[in-house]
């Protein structure tokens, strides 16, 4: 009827006659809090399998059950019912650029980031892409039969593959934040390196930047088959402002036989989040892992990116930086566990602690029977920047077997007076000069990053240590 | 250009400069020897500006300039410098990276990548060092001669008008001192002056002083040529103490 046709011309039909189903009106009155039918409306509305609805659905049980746990950072100040799990309300959609606090936007000004960037990463922007890199890229990579997508995308092209790995390395119910991610999970990449495919350019989930990505809830799944060779680079550096105050990602790494990845993050989540991450790769024969991680932002971090060393011959290297500036708690370390002969690994922790900051080192290393010939050795170096300032350390040492080799050093030092003077006396101020000894004490991990990151994370902690990040 | 009155300096309440007086012209170079303990490494670090000293009385002008105010980095840029006895160890930081910093922070304009490269080359050379040397960690497992020499390369890049030399000569051997005194020596010229803080003579044969002064128990007694040097050699700080005491200064 002509009637209809033209109210349908002018695309007012919804307006006019109410929402169309239970989905739509879900969705246009975003609702706190966490429940069976809200991880049902997600799936539905990603058109998800009915496998992962029930991974979704199972994971939540897990999530409810467990407690909060006590041991770490303070999380008291956590509450569950207060937070958005899927859609944010219009209004916050609605944010504009002026809403931002002024530090934000002052970081953005000294790390000389473009305006559409800015507004990606301080939540009021939609979609960015960069567009020539991107693009010319992702051809190559095509060429190569690298797959490298969002996880959604990971999830509709490549189904059989993703259900093969997805949750086995970290499943549902091993902690409770694994559990949550689990059922609200949305945004992260999945990639899949072909076997002997060596691929050049750091994979960076930056080029696909945009506001539902950089959720709360990502997960990440990386298969890196026989002889493969990654490097990925989560996020990126600047400071990331939401008024989310709970980010928990998950991110599964799998090296098959004789693969290598490695994955480089940069964490700087503003002041008033709680950054709950698991992180967990699986090394078989002659595989190799590497995490570098670095922790700038956020209220609370807790993160221990952690190897598996399942097949002989087999390394893990787990290289971490944490920056801990006042009221921030940084509970940062790694996990090795070394479950075949001849395998080795190393971890590198490097944390810094200034005024009210609190930097704790937590680290696991086990060694099972039968891992005969492993060899280990444990770094963790603390600096403090004033005397205020605290760190603990918590190493956790299991080993099972005789035939093997460990080493473990700890130190904690100051900044000297004389120190300082010595760099002050060749014309640096007093905060150059910090910046430079700081800048010194972290060298052997800004080393192992691509030369870029390495230049923004001294920049970065510089610019904490002056105050002027919020 | 430097002008020290009656410098009274404390630390944690002991007295250590009992008014020392001082003027070190424009082009010239003094020296100041004195026995353990007589309070020279102090008065080099009052000098540059170290917060562990009181200074209870006096004053120290460069250039007209009162200095006492000023933190170290703004008299490093005023163009003051000290050659530390005991240069801290600062681990991570090349000599290259450090080196770069810190030019550019005692300049006016900074320097281009390339210009520097070429002047650390050129300095290394004139201190006859390895230019591999740049890329080790500042003073982290050096030995005391690469220390030193690291300190004279560093006053050839930075390219200060006063230069305090404190004790830069113990430790070295006949050959690291000869290339010290060249580096010292290069400076040479109307807008530089030095002051050499030492406890032997040995080092004035290669740098030659205008001026010596000795130092006993926190002040100047006595001043003198080149030949109040080879005197004290010769006789030893005894000789001087009995001389001249613990009188007031002539």
């Amino acid at each position: 009827m002509p009637e209809d046709k033209t109210i349908q011309q002018l695309g007012l039909d919804e307006y006019k006659f109410g929402f169309r189903d239970p989905e739509e009106y879900f969705f246009k009155t975003p609702r706190k809090g966490l429940d069976p039918e809200i991880v049902a409306m997600i799936s539905k509305h990603k058109n998800e399998p009915e496998w992962m609805l029930e991974f979704r659905l199972n994971a939540l049980e897990a999530f409810m059950e467990r407690p909060t746990p006590t041991w770490g950072g303070d999380l008291s100040g956590l509450n569950f019912d207060d937070i958005y799990y899927y859609i944010r309300p219009m209004e916050n959609q609605g944010r504009s650029w002026d809403d931002v606090p002024s530090d934000i936007k002052n970081t953005f000004d000294k790390l000389g980031i473009p305006q559409a960037e800015r507004e990606i990463l301080a939540g009021v922007g939609a979609q960015y892409e960069s567009e020539v890199v991107y693009h010319s890229l992702k051809e190559e990579w095509e060429n190569q039969g690298v797959v490298f997508l969002d996880m959604d995308g990971g999830l509709r092209e490549h189904e059989d593959l993703v259900r093969e790995y997805f949750g086995t390395i970290i499943p549902p119910d091993d902690n409770k934040f694994a559990a949550l991610n689990s059922a609200v999970w949305s945004g992260g990449s999945f990639v899949y390196i072909p076997p002997g495919v060596h691929v050049d350019i750091p994979l960076q989930a930056y080029f696909r930047i945009n506001a539902e990505n950089m959720g709360q809830f990502e997960r990440t799944l990386i298969i890196a088959d026989e002889g493969a060779y990654v490097h990925y680079i989560e996020g990126c550096t600047a400071p990331t402002y939401t008024t989310n105050s709970l980010h928990s990602a998950v991110v599964e790494l799998v090296a098959k036989p004789t693969a290598r990845i490695r994955y480089s993050t940069i964490q700087n989540w503003s002041h008033n989040t709680y950054n709950l991450v698991t992180k967990r790769a699986v090394a078989y024969e002659n595989a190799t892992v590497e995490w570098v991680d670095g922790n700038l932002g956020s209220k609370l971090t807790m993160k221990y990116p952690a190897v598996y060393l399942m097949g002989e011959g087999a390394r893990g290297e787990i290289l971490s930086v944490a920056y801990a500036g006042d009221g921030q708690h940084q509970d940062a370390g790694g996990k090795v566990v070394h479950a075949a002969p001849n395998t080795s690994s190393r971890i590198t922790s490097k944390s810094i602690s200034k005024g009210t900051g609190r930097s704790t080192y937590r680290g696991l290393l086990k060694v099972h029977e039968g891992a005969e010939g492993s060899k280990s050795r444990v770094e963790c170096d603390a600096l403090l920047l004033d005397e205020k300032a605290r760190t603990d350390t918590y190493p956790y040492i299991e080993i099972e077997e005789k035939k093997v080799t460990t080493e473990h050093e700890a130190t904690v030092s100051k900044v000297g007076e004389d120190q300082l003077f010595y760099l002050m006396s060749r014309g640096l101020s007093e905060e150059e000069a910090m910046a430079m000894v700081v800048n010194g004490f972290i060298e052997p991990i800004a080393k192992e990053l691509p030369l870029e990151y390495a230049i923004e994370l001294n920049r970065l902690i510089q610019l904490e240590m002056e105050g002027s990040v919020g | 250009m430097l002008r020290i009155e009656n410098l009274h300096v404390e630390v944690d309440g002991n007295e250590i400069v009992k008014g020392l007086e001082l003027e070190v012209g424009r082009g010239e170079i003094h020296a100041i020897m004195g026995p353990n303990g007589s309070g020279k490494s102090t008065l080099a670090n009052v000098l540059m500006g170290h917060p562990r000293y009181d200074i209870t009385e006096g004053s120290v002008t460069f250039e007209g300039e009162d200095v006492l105010e000023l933190e170290p980095d703004e008299r490093a840029k005023m163009g003051i410098f000290l050659a530390f006895q005991y240069p801290s160890e600062v681990p991570g930081v090349s000599v290259a990276n450090f080196l770069r910093t810190a030019v550019n922070s005692v300049r006016e304009e900074e320097l281009s990548p390339m210009e520097m490269y070429k002047l650390l080359q050129e300095k290394m050379a004139v201190m006859r060092m390895d230019p591999k040397f740049a890329e080790r960690y500042l003073n982290e497992g050096f030995s005391g001669g690469e220390k030193k020499r690291n300190e004279i390369l560093q006053m050839l890049m930075l390219e200060p008008k006063l230069a305090i030399l404190d004790e830069t000569d113990s430790g070295l051997d006949i050959d690291a001192l000869q290339v010290v005194a060249r580096g010292v020596n290069e400076m040479r010229g109307p807008e530089f002056s030095a002051v050499l803080i030492t406890h032997y003579q040995r080092i004035l044969r290669y740098i030659e002083p205008d001026r010596v002064h000795v130092m006993l128990d926190g002040r100047l007694v006595t001043s003198g040529g080149k030949e109040l040097a080879e005197a004290l050699e010769e006789r030893g700080y005894d000789w001087v103490r009995q001389e001249f005491g613990a009188g007031a200064q002539s």
